[in-house]
């Protein structure tokens, strides 16, 4: 519809609501834009195979003798749909009955539950009672890949782990294994399930039969929070959601959208996010004390900082910058080296080798291991392979965590130097004044991804200490130098960024909503706005 | 007793003529004896001649579910561009048949003819004979009669010089009921397991390699040669308006005489039980038949007067099946025999749907506690329960597959299941 084609729609009636969809949608998707969800197993948007297998989907339509599997039916004029009658109640009801038949109800102990399929269409039909007293059948646990475990008895056999694999990752590594009652998951004989996107088949798995295994026995569902957020693993910001226990990030899992990652994420990122948690961090402001470094509170260390600078005066100078910070970050930052009359501003990305999933041509784990990059580029940031070891005598910032390896006297000749970071490294103590700034995880904001796609991601974890979020933290420095209000909220923040750097103009901070939106109107132009 | 054994209500004309000879597994006296004449005449005839010939002679499909084949034929696309494939289903695996392996075992040629012809008439180029993995002995006679006619020029390209080409591959499945399924078929040729699809696609419109595919029965290709033969009329002499023409039986348990036997529709069952088959060993009275393999509903003594047709064994109740009777003498245990039933669709379930994959072991458990002494009045609720939420509900008709013969068996042999629990427990129950 978007390019202006027309498209024959039909229009069907589900649980006496009509709706229209276009041809050749399937039934069950034609329920969801009325607020019908059908229950389903098999069906999961985002496998191209519907087997039809685990006929929890089953509706019932006017005229036919058989109840119908709606993800695999496609919706036509005039059907009339009843998703809740009572033949349509009763086999759903068995099938629940049916899965239940073998599944060892070991919920307080399985990290699914709260989070379960089984559970919630157990409660939905009411199944609350088996007239199974035979024995269970016992099938035992498996490894299935170095870090995701098989729970056998709790597996429904709904294949889409399998599916996933097979036709979404193109990797026919799983199979279903066996025939029947006795039929189970597991890699081809021979083959060893080792693919860089396979975490998502934990995310599909409907119950708790797949687990990650540093996140199994590890938090039940309801002592989590989740955030949305975007995954600064890579260049293509997967959009994602964390979960957290106790201001620690316990999981990740990859959140819909299908401009950037479909349904999907990869396993680096899943992981390196977790890894955010680590390390020690910069809790407070330090302010340099003669030799040492001084701990101090926020007003004193941004009063000093900016006598500092007006003292080193509108000196030119450089800047090294994390593509890790957000655009608000950004914004104020170059407000600052604008101030400064800094122009020369470099960043380095580490890259790593990269992965694709065939069928989602977008979602890629890209060389640039960094989620804004692109927002540096067209802030005008310039990108450098190593870093410049000798530093002039003119003033120096550095905002994030690029300095691990930098050498020992980093910026030990500048006359002033001023390190934004959320950790301490050695050569940071070669800085005039350390200011602890905040991970994404721990504020608000936005990042820009590959091509150009502005992102949100919001605030999972309280920040250590009293680090604050830099585009705060730079504001005030703005403000004691008497070119800019405070400013405390992302909002301003983001507002801020759309006044000052043209490549924003348009957005806001609600209009990109969760799912983001592309720079200037459109990926097409964003190539002519960076140099390659 | 002499074999082949003939009786005299067998009709030895179309399928069984050559069972027991060994001479008419050789292309030569299969020619000799008139083969290969009707492919000549197939291919002189047009596809839709064809295809209406068989629709008049009102042929059903033998593999079970007794669809016409003419009409079947007819669902092919035409002239849509696409290689067209006919399947010819050699996966006899259902309990108690064993007539399309006779066929394969004595009659390799009258197979190919009938696929021939079949392939002809549905523009396919290309057939595939699944046969079943444990078939290894007859697959041999099989691959030797296509070799043979490969090099006679009757299979292949430009079939007896004509402009008509068409290839014969063997496929031997490894062992699984449900690759008799047409769909589980072939996603088993095509290289997967052989889990049925759900429908649609239909095979005539997406079928083997995604392309139009026809499947059908060795004994109703087998049945096809004759028909072109001797035409629609002749086959109608045989059997009812609905039902017409000979059918192979694969007659066993209780029987003095088990064993298969050509004979017209429409003879009473009973007739072949106790007159082709010379009724029990022991003398003693049939308890209960399953008529048409273990698919299909149980027949109690009083049922067996039924006419052996189609639409006769619905009236019963029952079906017609691939006729493969299985005759159960006085002292048959119902439960066991029904526990057995069970266990083998529980071991042969794909374990697609979750009413086949959980219903069928769990109905397994339940004769089996019912069996030990175990069970609960309120068991037998439980299971025709069962039988409710596990027929019409799933992709393919093996989950009814059980259910008709245990529905039946507790409609009709309640006692015998009540027997099993001891008063006690009943009263708890």
């Amino acid at each position: 519809m978007s390019n202006g084609e027309h498209q024959n729609t039909v229009t069907l009636t589900v649980d006496g609501v009509d709706v229209t969809v276009p041809e050749g949608t399937r039934v069950i998707e034609a329920a969801e834009r009325v607020g019908v969800v059908v229950p389903r197993y098999c069906y999961h948007p985002g496998i191209p195979t519907r087997p039809a297998q685990c006929r929890m989907c089953l509706v019932e339509v006017e005229g036919r003798p058989k109840l119908e599997p709606s993800c695999t039916l496609q919706a036509e004029d005039g059907m009339v749909v009843l998703t809740a009658s009572k033949t349509a109640e009763d086999a759903r009801q068995a099938v629940i009955e049916f899965l239940l038949v073998n599944h060892p109800l070991d919920c307080p102990i399985c990290d699914a539950a709260g989070q379960c399929m089984l559970q919630d269409f157990a409660y939905v039909t009411n199944q609350l009672e088996s007239r199974m007293d035979e024995p269970k059948q016992i099938m035992g646990r498996d490894r299935i890949s170095d870090d995701i475990l098989y729970f056998a008895d709790r597996c429904i056999i709904c294949t889409r782990c399998v599916r996933f694999m097979r036709d979404v990752a193109h990797d026919d590594a799983l199979i279903v294994a066996e025939r029947g009652h006795k039929s189970y998951i597991d890699t081809f004989p021979g083959r060893e399930l080792n693919n860089p996107f396979q975490g998502n088949i934990v995310d599909v798995c409907p119950v708790g039969a797949l687990v990650h295994e540093d996140f199994v026995f590890k938090a039940r569902a309801w002592d989590m929070d989740a955030t949305a957020s975007v995954c600064p693993g890579c260049s293509t910001g997967c959009n994602v959601t964390i979960d957290t226990k106790e201001n620690q990030i316990v999981r990740m899992k990859p959140r819909h959208n299908s401009k950037v990652n479909s349904y999907w994420m990869c396993d680096y990122g899943r992981k390196h996010l977790v890894m955010t948690n680590r390390g020690v961090r910069a809790e407070v402001p330090m302010i340099r004390d003669g030799d040492k470094l001084r701990a101090t509170d926020w007003e004193t260390a941004i009063s000093w900082v900016a006598r500092q600078m007006e003292i080193v005066g509108h000196e030119t100078g450089s800047a090294v910058i994390s593509p890790q910070m957000s655009n608000e970050d950004l914004s104020l930052l170059w407000s600052l080296l604008n101030w400064l009359q800094i122009e020369k501003v470099e960043f380095q990305v580490s890259s790593g080798e990269t992965a694709s999933l065939p069928s989602v041509p977008k979602l890629k784990l890209r060389a640039d291991r960094a989620p804004n990059a692109f927002g540096l580029e067209l802030f005008g940031a310039e990108r450098v392979q190593h870093l410049s070891s000798e530093t002039p005598e003119s003033p120096l910032v550095v905002m994030g965590d690029l300095l691990q390896d930098a050498p020992e006297k980093f910026g030990m000749g500048a006359s002033f130097f001023l390190y934004l970071g959320t950790r301490l490294p050695e050569a940071a103590r070669n800085a005039h004044a350390i200011l602890p700034v905040v991970t994404f995880a721990e504020m608000d904001g936005t990042f820009t991804n590959f091509e150009g796609r502005v992102q949100r991601f919001h605030q999972a974890l309280n920040p250590p200490g009293i680090a604050r979020p830099g585009w705060m933290v730079l504001s005030r420095i703005l403000a004691e130098l008497g070119t800019g209000d405070v400013i405390s909220d992302v909002r301003s923040a983001f507002d801020h960024l759309v006044k000052n750097e043209q490549a924003f103009e348009g957005l806001s901070w609600d209009g990109i909503g969760l799912k983001g939106a592309p720079v200037r109107g459109g990926h097409e132009e964003v190539k002519n706005l960076v140099p390659s | 007793m002499s074999f082949p054994y003939v009786h005299e209500l067998e009709t030895r004309t179309l399928l069984s003529e050559y069972q027991g000879k060994k001479d008419a597994r050789t292309l030569k006296s299969w020619r000799d004896e008139g083969g290969y004449q009707r492919v000549r005449k197939a291919i002189d005839m047009s596809p839709d001649t064809i295809t209406d010939v068989v629709k008049e002679s009102g042929l059903r499909g033998r593999g079970g579910a007794g669809f016409p084949t003419g009409l079947k034929w007819s669902f092919m696309p035409k002239e849509d561009g696409k290689p067209h494939y006919l399947c010819c289903n050699a996966d006899e695996s259902e309990p108690g048949a064993f007539k399309d392996r006779e066929i394969i075992r004595w009659t390799p040629h009258l197979l190919i003819e009938g696929c021939l012809i079949g392939a002809r008439a549905i523009g396919a180029e290309h057939v595939y004979i699944y046969v079943r993995g444990e078939f290894f002995e007859d697959t041999q006679h099989l691959n030797k009669a296509v070799v043979e006619a490969y090099e006679a020029g009757f299979v292949g390209s430009n079939i007896m010089g004509s402009t008509w080409s068409c290839d014969i591959t063997i496929h031997t499945g490894a062992g699984a009921y449900i690759a008799g399924e047409e769909t589980g078929l072939m996603n088993s040729l095509m290289g997967n397991r052989a889990e049925p699809w759900a429908k649609p696609p239909f095979p005539a419109q997406a079928g083997a390699f995604g392309m139009p595919t026809t499947v059908n029965n060795v004994e109703t290709l087998s049945t096809v040669p004759g028909i072109i033969e001797h035409g629609s009329e002749w086959y109608r002499q045989w059997g009812s308006e609905k039902s017409p023409g000979t059918k192979l039986w694969s007659c066993s348990g209780h029987l003095v005489r088990p064993g298969n036997y050509e004979i017209a529709l429409g003879v009473p069952l009973r007739d072949i039980i106790f007159d082709v088959c010379g009724g029990t060993p022991s003398g003693k009275p049939v308890k209960a038949v399953i008529p048409g393999g273990s698919s299909t509903a149980f027949l109690s003594a009083a049922e067996l007067d039924c006419a052996t047709t189609y639409e006769g064994m619905q009236e019963v109740g029952s079906s017609l099946g691939t006729a493969s009777p299985i005759v159960m003498d006085e002292d048959t245990d119902i439960v066991r025999a029904m526990r057995r039933i069970a266990q083998f669709y529980a071991h042969e379930s794909c374990g697609q749907c979750v009413q086949c994959r959980e219903g069928t072991s769990w109905i397994v458990r339940i004769l089996q506690k019912i069996e030990s002494g175990d069970g609960r009045l309120r068991d037998i609720d439980t299971l025709y329960d069962l039988c409710e939420q596990m027929t019409g509900r799933t992709i393919c008709v093996l989950a009814d597959s059980v259910v008709f013969p245990l529905k039946s068996s507790l409609d009709k042999f309640r006692a015998e299941y009540e027997a099993k629990m001891t008063s006690d427990k009943v009263a708890v129950g």
